[in-house]
């Protein structure tokens, strides 16, 4: 029990990560496709969060009195993944709006070329 | 004062001068500029090479924050040697460019091309020479972004589906890169490369470490299109417009096959790699399994990009075969065939972009007659794919020599052999183009008065591509030198130097705090 508990946000991870990995792989619909890829980000920057915090340290301000600190390196590691998360979402949609204006769908059984399915 | 910041010029130029390339606007404007910052890029890391060649290694703080708490820029032999290739590609591509892309991308979209293009310099030269783990999965994601940008910019729309499909498979294999990255500095507490390396030493049957390599190396996989994650490959290289297919697939793929032998080689180690986790089994299978499923598609494909797209998965195959063999040898013929299939793959990609730009189709049936109505073309195309096949006098030969000695060296006569079969593969699918060319007539449907050869600003670039083709496998003594110093140095130096190093930077900075 104390395994599951202990472990509980990576559990989260595990789960949103294997979620958002599932989605990107099945689903039909492009746009559920891009979702699928945010959270599987969003899995990844939680899972760099959670190895940041150290038992009983504080957050990472220095004030009198505290000496034990949570580990800021991974928040700023993710800030810059997030925007990269960002950029991918934003160019995967736009490429999804192209995709609707030329070939009417963004369903991927819908392709009337096999060749040209996704 | 620049001498100085050498290691970072191939970066910071491209980088600063993207949006300046976008802002000129104007399509002549915008590349005259890429292609002078391209060429700037280019001279120096003709200079960090002949640095790294005397010294050793160039490391730069940036920022000047020391490393390991800094990203430290860490130029040695292996990557100077690739950087060299990248930018000049890079300059060779832009110069044939302009015209392709004036025929092939709609005109408002032209400074756009040249931007993303140099965005796209920017990120693979930082990927090439950081020495930061983070760093590095940064620098990939600017350079993944901006190719899907230059793939979706080609008029024929099937390159939107091509485009998405790599966006799909490439940022899983970011984040597949990214995840192994953060268990690595959950055990380890770096991301410095050298420092990691010393570290994970300390931690070498760690379950954290191991799932962390398991990780990067199916990330690096999917990026270099080893087979079977080569999906989004060929539908990229087919419809993207031709000087993108040319940049991309002289340089991309071979950034991230540096990018897994620096993973395996510096960070990891050959012991924890190859004789604990033992990979280099399923490489030396993978790696097999594409030079023939893949040079067998490429024999069955009617569209000359996608043949040549298949030829590329199969030549990353020989990459992957030479690193799996865990031998100096493997290795400096894994890191000389990297610099010899950008110039065959180069001039092949540049050739076909010249016939797309008068005939206005690649299909095999295209080149019917061609050898006649574009004679120097034709000529490039033919000696770029007898050095696909690896005909002597041609850097192909090179490459296949140093590889079949390599198996050879450990009596594994199967592999040497296997190499051999996949270079008769490649003289189907090379043999069937040239066979139209040179043996059919002009279809009667093409006038012949409009089949001329194109202009000497796209036969220029791909003839110094077909000429260094020739010259670098006739006089191999630069390429051996330099490739096999690198491997040498790859292979033995370290992990002994490098945490000796890092000792030696905390020392210091221990005494700076004091």
């Amino acid at each position: 029990m104390s395994f599951v508990l202990d472990y509980y946000n990576y559990w989260v991870v595990v789960f949103l990560m294997m979620t958002g990995f599932y989605i990107v792989i099945s689903a039909n619909n492009l746009v559920k496709k891009i979702v699928g890829l945010n959270i599987f980000q969003t899995s990844v920057f939680m899972l760099y969060i959670t190895v940041g915090k150290v038992s009983g340290g504080t957050a990472p301000i220095v004030t009198e009195g505290v000496s034990l600190y949570s580990n800021p390196l991974p928040h700023v590691l993710i800030l810059t993944a997030i925007v990269v998360g960002v950029a991918t979402t934003a160019l995967g949609l736009s490429l999804v709006v192209r995709i609707k204006r030329a070939y009417g769908t963004v369903e991927e059984n819908e392709f009337e070329n096999k060749d040209d399915a996704i | 004062m620049l001498e100085q910041h050498l290691a970072i010029l191939p970066i910071i130029l491209p980088l600063i001068a993207a949006p300046i390339a976008f802002l000129l606007g104007r399509s002549s404007l915008s590349w005259g500029f890429s292609t002078l910052i391209s060429a700037g890029a280019f001279f120096s890391a003709i200079q960090l090479l002949v640095v790294t060649l005397s010294t050793g290694v160039v490391s730069y703080a940036v920022g000047d924050w020391p490393p390991p708490w800094g990203i430290e820029l860490r130029a040695d032999l292996a990557n100077a040697f690739v950087l060299l290739v990248v930018s000049g590609i890079s300059t060779l591509v832009l110069l044939f460019a302009k015209e392709s892309v004036e025929k092939e991308i709609d005109p408002s979209l032209h400074s756009h091309y040249y931007t993303a293009h140099l965005l796209c310099l920017a990120g693979l030269c930082g990927i090439l020479l950081t020495g930061d783990a983070f760093n590095l999965f940064v620098f990939l994601e600017v350079s993944s972004l901006s190719i899907y940008t230059m793939i979706s910019l080609s008029s024929d729309r099937r390159c939107l589906t091509a485009a998405f499909r790599y966006l799909i498979m490439g940022t899983v294999g970011a984040t597949f890169i990214l995840i192994g990255v953060g268990l690595l500095y959950m055990k380890t507490g770096t991301l410095n490369m050298l420092d990691l390396a010393g570290r994970i030493d300390l931690y070498d049957s760690s379950r954290t470490i191991n799932t962390g390599l398991a990780f990067i190396m199916v990330g690096v996989s999917i990026k270099l299109a080893l087979f079977p994650l080569h999906m989004w490959l060929p539908a990229a290289y087919t419809h993207a417009p031709s000087a993108v297919t040319a940049f991309l697939a002289a340089t991309a793929t071979k950034v991230a096959v540096y990018v897994m032998i620096r993973f395996i080689f510096t960070i990891f180690g050959t012991d924890h790699v190859f004789l604990e986790m033992r990979m280099d089994i399923p490489l030396m299978v993978f790696a097999v399994l594409a030079i023939f499923k893949c040079s067998y598609m490429a024999t069955v494909q009617s569209n000359v990009k996608t043949v040549l797209a298949y030829s590329s998965i199969a030549q990353i195959g020989y990459m992957i075969l030479g690193v799996s063999l865990v031998s100096v040898a493997g290795l400096m013929a894994g890191i000389i065939h990297i610099f010899n299939h950008a110039l065959m793959k180069g001039a092949l990609f540049m050739a076909v972009g010249a016939v797309f730009y008068r005939i206005g189709s690649v299909d095999v049936n295209a080149f019917s007659g061609l050898g006649k109505h574009m004679p120097l073309t034709m000529a490039a195309f033919t000696i770029a794919g007898l050095s696909i096949i690896g005909v002597p006098l041609t850097v192909g030969f090179v490459s296949k020599w140093y590889l079949i000695s390599a198996a050879l060296e450990q009596n594994n006569w199967l592999i040497a052999a296997l190499v051999l079969i996949g270079s008769l593969l490649a003289v189907i699918y090379i043999g069937r183009i040239l066979e139209a060319a040179y043996f059919k007539k002009l279809p009667d449907t093409v006038d012949p008065n409009n089949v001329k050869e194109v202009s000497w600003l796209m036969l220029g670039p791909m003839w110094v591509l077909v000429l260094a083709n020739i010259y670098f496998g006739v006089d191999t003594s630069m390429t051996t030198e330099v490739a096999s110093k690198a491997s040498q140095w790859l292979f033995h130096h370290e992990n002994s130097q490098a945490s000796a190093d890092i000792i030696n930077t905390l020392v210091s900075a221990k005494e700076v705090a004091k």
